[in-house]
């Protein structure tokens, strides 16, 4: 299952292609140097090559990027929303993972 | 599959609840998060009109491509028609992401089971209609989908931010063609003054049916789908193109149109509404038209997605094979260096 598919959906649980279907696609654009590659969208295409040269004229008509990243959105594994214990429970309570958990004298100076 | 059985951990109202704290804290349902049944089919039929109006609304403007008057207007207008198919393609995105997928929607569309809006059913029986399209058509757009940016379905509200940076150009340039032409000839004046009665009241008509006879509106505003209602966006489309026609030098074909000092807004007459419905319906000037010319370019093009696909699986068998050969090359390569070396010590 893609990282962008809802689990419900009649989609759910099949080949990522479809008979006839091309592959769909997850894209990932760097806006500009420096930053990091954030998704956009996806697309189909039959194979790697056809994914850059679509994410291209879909995604970056107007100088949204320098660089491109493209990946099978069935390469994809994605964290559950569904998990009863919240997969991110165990960073809830360790405040002292915070700068703000230790008190230092307000005349300290650069703290 | 592993998400479905813990699905069923779940007491279904304990997943509804979930579901209204988030439409009520305006926060976003994304692809993945439980949602009804019908909040998902409501949306896929929404993203999917609305993908279908961007891929059949390159027809009516393609038709003046090669028809354009310069090659500074024939550029514009091919970067404008791009982008309309772009816009196509990030909605379906988003409607993938709800688990319909792209042959089956385009499969619907060329079959009429989904619709999309009116406003391409009608002809471009000029080229100054480009402009007036740029201008009117897209100027309702921009009002539909600038609020449609906070919808509650994250990868649509995503899609629409894309959508509307693209769609001021759009509009612009449109708005920009008439001007040209308002300081051309007298008959290039005319012809903006009969495009614009002709694009006014089907332009209107883009907001959808008045809310009194719009089923569908309270429940999408309830889930935040919808945060306006038809004849509030109506009025906003209204209110904004006065002063714009005034600018140009151009009226609009409604006797009734005239401020109102007590309300604050234009008022206007009643779109015919019996028209709406009837080009709804499929009784349109150009409704066959626009689904024929999908349907030829999707049968034409199947031979192309077919030999694609099966281009991608030869490569991908034959650099599998290329591997297989290249290592016994290199293993061979390192004997031969290996016996160069001895050879060279002997």
């Amino acid at each position: 299952m893609s990282a962008e598919t809802s689990p419900g959906s009649a989609a759910a649980g099949k080949t990522p292609a479809t008979r006839g279907e091309w592959p769909l696609y997850e894209v990932f654009v760097r806006g500009k140097r420096g930053l990091n590659h954030v998704h956009v969208g996806s697309l189909h295409a039959a194979d790697d090559q056809m994914a850059i040269h679509h994410a291209r004229d879909v995604y970056t008509r107007r100088n949204e990027g320098v660089s491109l990243w493209v990946v099978r959105s069935s390469s994809i594994t994605a964290s559950s929303p569904d998990e009863k214990d919240p997969m991110f429970a165990p960073s809830g309570d360790k405040v002292y993972r915070h700068p703000t958990f230790y008190d230092i004298p307000a005349d300290v100076p650069h703290m | 599959m592993t998400t479905q059985i813990n699905e069923n951990q779940f007491d279904a109202t304990e997943l509804e609840a979930q579901f209204a704290a988030t439409i009520k804290a305006k926060d976003r349902i994304e692809p993945r998060d439980w949602m009804p049944e019908k909040y998902r089919k409501t949306l896929v039929r929404q993203v999917a009109q609305h993908a279908h109006s961007e891929i059949i609304g390159m027809q009516p403007e393609g038709n003046w491509i090669s028809r354009a008057p310069s090659l500074r207007r024939k550029a514009i207008l091919l970067a404008k028609v791009q982008d309309e198919a772009g816009h196509g393609l990030y909605l379906y995105s988003a409607a993938e992401t709800l688990g319909a997928t792209r042959n089956e929607l385009t499969e619907k569309l060329i079959a009429g089971k989904q619709k999309y809006s009116s406003i391409f059913n009608y002809p471009t029986l000029a080229y100054t209609d480009v402009g007036t399209i740029g201008w009117l058509v897209d100027g309702a757009a921009i009002c539909n989908q600038v609020p449609l940016c906070r919808t509650s379905f994250g990868p649509y509200g995503r899609a629409m931010i894309r959508v509307c940076k693209e769609e001021s150009f759009h509009q612009r340039q449109g708005y920009e063609l008439l001007m040209t032409m308002m300081r051309g000839t007298e008959e290039q004046r005319a012809s903006v003054q009969e495009s614009v009665n002709r694009f006014w009241w089907p332009s209107l008509m883009m907001f959808g049916p008045p809310d009194d006879d719009s089923p569908n509106t309270e429940q999408s505003m309830e889930w935040g789908i919808k945060t306006h209602t038809n004849d509030e966006l109506r009025q906003k489309f209204v209110d904004m193109s006065v002063p714009q026609a005034e600018a140009l030098g151009v009226t609009f074909p409604d006797d009734g149109l005239k401020w109102n000092e007590e309300r604050g807004h234009y008022d206007f007459s009643t779109p015919d509404w019996d028209e709406f419905w009837a080009v709804v319906k499929g009784n349109g000037p150009c409704n066959e038209q626009r689904v024929a010319h999908r349907k030829r370019a999707w049968d034409e093009g199947a031979w192309v997605r077919e030999a694609a696909l099966a281009f991608a699986e030869n490569t991908a068998a034959d650099a599998a094979d290329t591997d297989t050969a290249a290592d016994t090359d290199t293993a061979n390569t390192a004997d031969t260096t290996n016996t160069t070396a001895e050879e060279t010590a002997k």
